[in-house]
């Protein structure tokens, strides 16, 4: 490779990167323009939302309790997309993956921590597992969307859960005292994440999410299934015709992009709510995709990633407390910059081709 | 009390329901159809949707005439189908996702302006029943059919308006062309950007009216998320449709009478847990997509960005 071309990769890949932050910075605008017509000063209500993400050591706890999940999800999104399927069920596989791990853990109480705790984990996952898997296999054997099917899913997942808190999962204090506030019984303390941070919700979950980062990496670069995944992801055709069994990849990254986030709800009740609670998913399920799609759908990138967007949902809630700046700005800007990154790729794969062009 | 639900008073009330319930689908599910017969996945109809519902609520609030908010919720749906066009067809941006942004910057924004602008939940009155002269004097199917307001008539009628536009002229067989095969229609001078343009921004105004429908016909008031994901059953109709007007019809049809039946059991008092009659609409779409699936033909160059050879 000749100097000038090393320097103009180098230069390709900073450009790369800074388009995420680029599109950031661009939703950012657009969001000061919309405040400004609806007459709020638009740095009132950014100082607020930094200020409150960052400005403090509670701020940054609870933005990394909130990357924790994001990051889980994320991880799913990138094995998924990686795999050529687009994965909207996150939602309905987290509340799935919370119900799970709960109702294990709550069943099985009298089991000894070191066995109940690492099932608890299991109990969320295969059902992410099983829940992203329907849709794989109806996409693979049936031909049926998956994003028409995961979006049906969800809305399956949400009732499930409505009449698991109002009937067999129902606290029983709940029902002594006679509330009914649809949540579960507190999981027993064996199955609850140390928390890292004294008097914070910041849990040790934050450090597993962060193995798996590691760990996906190494699934989709450094193994076979992994290239697999990739391959069939990149050109199914091609894939087939190379021996590779398309549909169950499909499947598969389907199951286990479902798993991550079924690991994710297992991951928020045991870390931070220590019982099922309605909402619990908080919108997880497409703020991950956010979160993936920033990270450029690697799984290294979605941990700076999540960290950003876990700013954000922090900064949000602390900007509508302290100077009522409604939190939902924060997801308008989550859909602009999603529509900004998606825009922004196509420089990059332009630009990638004409330099491919010029090498010939 | 099973048999409640089987007299005949229950079942006309079903059949109303089921017949008005269809109009937000209707509306927005027929606006995904040009879009998607055009080759262009639009999977944020549901934050076009929340965008129109909030206009046509904030205009008739502050006392506007309700089709002057009407029209504002169709102006407003189209920008978002236009933004849309810009991200998806000229950017080339997968689809799949910008329409999860679309959706999001709709959820979001309109929840904004509900909460800076409104508030509160209110409500207002809304366009009011219409029954149709003669027609709604017929015993039983007067009353099914032609004692509703007037936007859930003009669902109905945008059912041939579509297949007409669609499959009998120039503009339709555009449409087609540039969905089925966007080089050849290229090559015969079509350009498929602008189609899929038109296609996007008709499919946004549609959308607008579906959440008009909801704010300032069927429900009269305004709530943040207060689709509630009725946009992305929308965009399965079309699928579930087969990307045909009738289709599409038959499917909101289906789902709406699902989702009568479903308030009827729990208005009854029927005993089943009301989360499992819920999810029933839901269940039901996976299912007949699963069967119907292997035998239709989408549009060959559905999610597919054009771009032009050299």
């Amino acid at each position: 490779m000749a100097a000038h071309e090393r320097t103009q990769f180098t230069l390709d890949r900073i450009t790369g990167a800074a388009l995420p932050v680029l599109a950031v910075a661009g939703a950012l605008v657009v969001g000061a323009l919309l405040l400004l017509m609806l007459g709020v000063n638009p740095f009132t209500a950014y100082a607020a939302l930094f200020n409150g993400a960052l400005g403090n050591v509670s701020g940054i706890t609870q933005t990394l309790t909130k990357a924790t999940p994001l990051l889980l999800v994320g991880l799913g999104i990138c094995i998924a997309f990686r795999g050529g399927v687009i994965n909207i069920g996150g939602e309905g596989q987290i509340i799935l993956g919370a119900v799970s791990a709960s109702a294990f853990a709550i069943g099985f109480s009298h089991w000894p921590g070191w066995l109940l705790l690492p099932l608890t984990m299991l109990a969320g996952t295969l059902a992410g597992l099983v829940w992203g898997g329907i849709p794989g296999w109806l996409k693979a054997r049936m031909g049926v969307n998956e994003i028409l099917s995961t979006v049906m899913m969800n809305q399956i997942a949400l009732q499930v859960m409505n009449f698991l808190l109002r009937g067999p999962m129902l606290d029983p204090a709940q029902i002594a005292a006679g509330t009914n506030i649809p949540q579960s019984a507190a999981l027993p303390e064996a199955v609850w994440l140390t928390r890292l941070v004294p008097r914070t919700l910041f849990h040790s979950g934050a450090i597993l999410a962060v193995i798996l980062a590691v760990a996906v990496y190494f699934l989709l670069w450094r193994t076979t299934i992994g290239y697999r995944i990739r391959a069939v992801g990149l050109n199914a055709a091609a894939s087939r015709y190379a021996g590779i069994p398309v549909s169950r990849y499909v499947v598969l990254s389907m199951a286990l992009s479902g798993a991550f986030c079924g690991l994710a709800g297992a991951v928020e009740v045991m870390g931070v709510h220590h019982r099922m609670i309605e909402g619990m998913s908080g919108g997880y399920g497409f703020s991950g995709i956010v979160a993936a799609l920033f990270g450029k759908l690697h799984p290294l990138g979605a941990i700076p990633a999540s960290a950003i967007f876990g700013s954000l949902l922090v900064g949000a809630d602390k900007m509508q407390r302290s100077v009522q700046v409604p939190s939902s700005l924060v997801v308008a800007l989550q859909g602009l910059i999603v529509l900004f990154v998606v825009a922004s790729d196509l420089y990059v794969r332009r630009r990638s081709r004409r330099r491919m062009e010029e090498r010939e | 009390m099973l048999n409640e639900l089987f007299t005949l008073a229950t079942l006309i009330g079903i059949l109303h329901s089921g017949v008005r319930l269809a109009t937000p689908y209707l509306f927005a599910a027929l606006g995904e159809t040009f879009a998607q017969r055009s080759g262009v996945l639009n999977l944020g109809v549901d934050g076009m949707m929340l965008m129109g519902a909030f206009t046509a609520f904030y205009v008739a609030f502050n006392g506007g005439n309700l089709w002057l908010a009407v029209a504002a919720a169709i102006g407003v749906g189209c920008l978002m189908g236009l933004l849309m066009g810009v991200v998806s067809v000229t950017m080339q941006a997968e689809q799949g996702i910008s329409g999860i942004g679309l959706y999001l910057f709709g959820l979001g924004l309109s929840s904004l302006l509900f909460k800076t602008l409104i508030g509160s939940v209110e409500s207002v009155s809304g366009f009011p029943k219409l029954a149709l002269p003669l027609l709604s004097d017929l015993p039983i199917i007067g009353y099914i059919f032609f004692d509703h307001n007037v936007l859930v008539y003009l669902a109905y009628l945008m059912v041939p308006v579509t297949a007409f536009v669609l499959n009998r002229t120039t503009f339709g067989l555009s449409i087609r062309a540039v969905g089925h095969n966007p080089e050849a229609a290229d090559s015969l001078g079509v350009s498929v950007n602008r189609v899929r343009y038109v296609t996007l921004i008709i499919g946004g105004g549609l959308a607008g009216v579906a959440g008009a429908s909801l704010s300032i016909g069927l429900l009269n008031v305004f709530q943040e998320n207060m689709t509630n994901g009725l946009g992305f059953i929308a965009v399965a109709l079309v699928y579930f449709g087969s990307w045909r007007a009738v289709g599409v019809l038959g499917g909101a049809l289906l789902f709406s009478l699902v989702n009568a039946l479903q308030l009827w059991v729990q208005v009854l008092g029927i005993p089943i847990p009301s989360d499992i009659a819920v999810m029933l609409p839901y269940v039901l779409t996976i299912v007949v997509l699963t069967l119907t699936v292997r035998q239709i033909q989408q549009p060959a160059a559905l999610t597919k960005p054009y771009e032009r050879g050299e």
